[in-house]
């Protein structure tokens, strides 16, 4: 799909013998004119795959610090045009970094999901979450999306039982998303052990790549998920320093990344080897 | 009249069947929720769908509506009301009205039909933990009480703004054991109130149930919440025999998700002689700040179900606003939206001005003090009723009564108390 960027960077990650390391910020946080240093900086920082966030006013599976960037992004005017302007001139400076846009229905169906998914294909943007379609209602905009080539990825919970499991997979691509809490973006953490059974549950059941993600804060829990999952996504831990930062963020959210690109490199004897 | 549908062999045509399998009626309805829900909702289902064919559910259901609720409630002709528009109606027009007396139920308005049922629900499932949203607070009463009665622990969520508003409602629910957590993201309002009850639903899916107010949010809601609020329907079509000797003409009720309304329609849906008005919030008017969802809004998706919504042309969620607390919402019932586009229902918007004065006309002239969302279907009622001639029977849902919004009246009649 679209030169399969997603496949593409998993598979050098795999090459690296290291997990992927995907991050996530809401679009246009603090302002659209303040975002392309900050996405410039998630890259700089050693980001493999960026989630960008589409700002939506009820975003009922986020926490405080995703909602706050999610009101920060609207109080400054971003509008769904902006989004996908950011995003196709982020495709112009970085051909090659996966984008993935994470959302709600309804903001990304309001112009119907056909104009939503030759939108995301025109803009460069490579897989699309949503949060609040599961499988049952995947007509709404899976059938387009994969038309455009885009990838739907889905979401399973430590509540997707093995019976429906299968129902999750199906039509799946790009990368299995596990939100490793049953709860909120940003809240709880979950236990190791409990991460390390659900991924070896999912492993058996997909050949997609298995990135782990909700409540992901720092490098060491980062580099822990990084040596059983093929990708760990940070997300509120980044949407902090924005919110801390403001237009000044751009280099602290640089080095954040860095330190946690930094730990699950440390996993990888290539980089062991080199560091000695 | 619903036999004379099944006799023609239209049966699959019934408006009654709804909704599919899916949850949908027509492009409505639907199961919207996150992965982390899924498994819950599937499994509510599949309980409520064995609990319908328990005849042990619905005689505990019942027996609770008698002698725990004061149901069947009356129906009341409203004399005084009818002569009084009849007075100023030309020669031989002005339709009776009658009035469904949802407001005399315990804890005054229709949500307790729901809440018990709801509650019977949760034990049924082993959860021992209810969430409920609510706006004015009636709901949140209502899901109180029936926590008290069912010895569940009981967490309201309830906008910032509207705790300050309804201290009288807070303290009621604290007294009935609830924990009042009040809501301070966005407009800390209704809606609001649903997202932090959806959030911490999704983080405590293992022990805890989501009594939802109204007949909205991700399937089974409507179908269960609709079927639960029908009692007021099936009473209403027993009582109007008993006093009229046939179906009524009309029936109105308030709008804001529509539970109440839902109701009071669907026993009668197949009945197409019974015309139907559902009174929905049009604020300052539908110009200014509103919460009349078919008449201002557009299909999307929110709080589990696609359904008409005021929203921004990106799908942003505009802010609604009525005098109502309980019609402060910027969506509808899924079935509503359904009802609305095959045209089996009209929905008509009402003023915050035109409810203040049916509010204060009906306290007058027929000594019953109406909840405001309730006063929204008298003020349709004052309207429609002088144009239908004097044999047209109308009955009016009165499903709330007004204790809880003499404050917010008075303000807006410049009185101080």
């Amino acid at each position: 799909m679209t030169g399969d960027r997603l496949s593409a960077r998993f598979a050098a990650c795999k090459a690296q013998q290291r997990a992927a390391l995907i991050t996530f910020v809401t679009a246009g946080d603090p302002t659209v004119a303040d975002a392309p240093a900050i996405l410039d900086a998630l890259v700089a920082g050693g980001a493999d795959i960026i989630e960008l966030g589409m700002p939506f006013t009820d975003p009922m599976a986020d926490g405080p610090a995703i909602e706050l960037a999610n009101l920060r992004s609207l109080g400054s005017g971003t509008r769904t045009k902006d989004i996908f302007d950011l995003a196709a001139a982020f495709r112009q400076r970085h051909p090659d970094t996966p984008l993935v846009l994470m959302g709600y229905a309804n903001t990304m169906l309001a112009r119907g999901s056909d104009w939503f998914a030759d939108q995301c294909k025109t803009a460069g943007i490579d897989g699309v979450i949503c949060v609040d379609i599961p499988p049952e209602e995947d007509g709404e905009i899976g059938p387009a999306l994969r038309a455009s080539g885009v990838h739907p990825v889905r979401l399973a919970t430590p509540t997707t039982d093995a019976a429906r499991l299968p129902a999750v997979l199906e039509g799946a691509s790009g990368f299995l998303y596990h939100v490793s809490v049953a709860g909120i973006t940003g809240k709880q953490q979950a236990a190791q052990a409990s991460i390390e059974q659900a991924v070896q549950r999912l492993k058996a059941a997909t050949d997609l790549p298995v990135a782990v993600g909700f409540g992901v804060r720092g490098p060491e829990q980062a580099a822990a998920i990084g040596r059983i999952a093929d990708g760990v996504v940070v997300g509120s831990a980044i949407v902090d320093i924005i919110g801390s930062h403001g237009d000044a963020a751009a280099p602290f959210v640089r080095d954040f990344v860095a330190t946690l690109r930094g730990a699950l490199n440390a996993n990888s004897p290539l980089f062991r080897e080199t560091a000695a | 009249m619903t036999d004379t549908l099944a006799h023609t062999g239209t049966l699959p045509n019934s408006l009654r069947s709804q909704p599919d399998a899916a949850g949908h009626f027509g492009t409505f309805g639907g199961r919207y929720v996150a992965e982390t829900l899924m498994p819950l909702i599937l499994e509510l289902e599949k309980v409520y769908k064995a609990a319908k064919a328990d005849p042990a559910f619905e005689e505990e259901y019942d027996h609770l509506l008698k002698h725990y609720v004061g149901r069947p409630n009356p129906l009341y002709y409203a004399g005084r009301l009818t002569e009084a528009l009849r007075a100023d109606a030309q020669p031989g027009k002005g339709a009776k009205i009658y009035l469904k007396r949802e407001e005399l139920n315990h804890t005054g308005a229709h949500k307790i039909n729901n809440c018990i049922g709801q509650a019977l629900l949760a034990r049924r499932m082993g959860k021992k933990k209810v969430i409920a949203e609510t706006g004015a607070g009636q709901h949140g009463v209502a899901t109180a009480t029936v926590a008290a009665l069912f010895g569940m622990e009981c967490k309201i969520f309830m906008g910032a703004k509207d705790v300050e508003r309804q201290k009288p409602n807070v303290f009621r629910m604290k007294l009935l054991g609830a924990e009042v957590v009040p809501v301070t993201s966005g407009s800390q309002t209704l809606k609001d109130s649903m997202n932090d009850a959806l959030r911490h639903w999704v983080s405590n899916v293992h022990d805890t149930f989501y009594i939802i107010g109204t007949a909205a949010g991700p399937h089974p809601y409507p179908e269960l919440v609709r079927d639960f609020q029908s009692i007021i329907g099936k009473e209403i079509r027993t009582q109007i025999m008993e006093a009229e000797g046939r179906l009524p003409d009309m029936l109105i009720a308030p709008v804001g998700g529509g539970s109440n309304a839902i109701g009071m329609f669907h026993p009668f849906l197949d009945d197409m002689d019974v015309a139907m008005v559902g009174v929905e919030a049009a604020g300052e008017g539908l110009h200014g700040r509103h919460a009349a969802s078919l008449a201002g809004g557009k299909s999307g998706i929110l709080h589990g179900n696609r359904t008409y919504l005021l929203q921004d042309e990106d799908g942003q969620i505009t802010e609604a606003h009525s005098i109502s607390a309980g019609l402060d919402y910027p969506g509808i019932g899924p079935e509503h939206s359904w009802l609305h586009e095959i045209g089996r229902v009209q929905y008509k918007p009402i003023t915050d001005d035109e409810a203040l004065a049916s509010f204060q006309k009906l306290s007058a002239l027929e000594g019953i003090i109406p909840a405001l969302e309730s006063a929204h279907a008298v003020a349709a009622a004052e309207q429609i009723a002088p144009t239908l001639d004097a044999d047209k029977v109308i009955v009016v849902n009165l499903s709330g009564r007004g204790d809880k919004d003499i404050f917010t009246v008075a303000d807006a009649l410049g009185v101080e108390m």
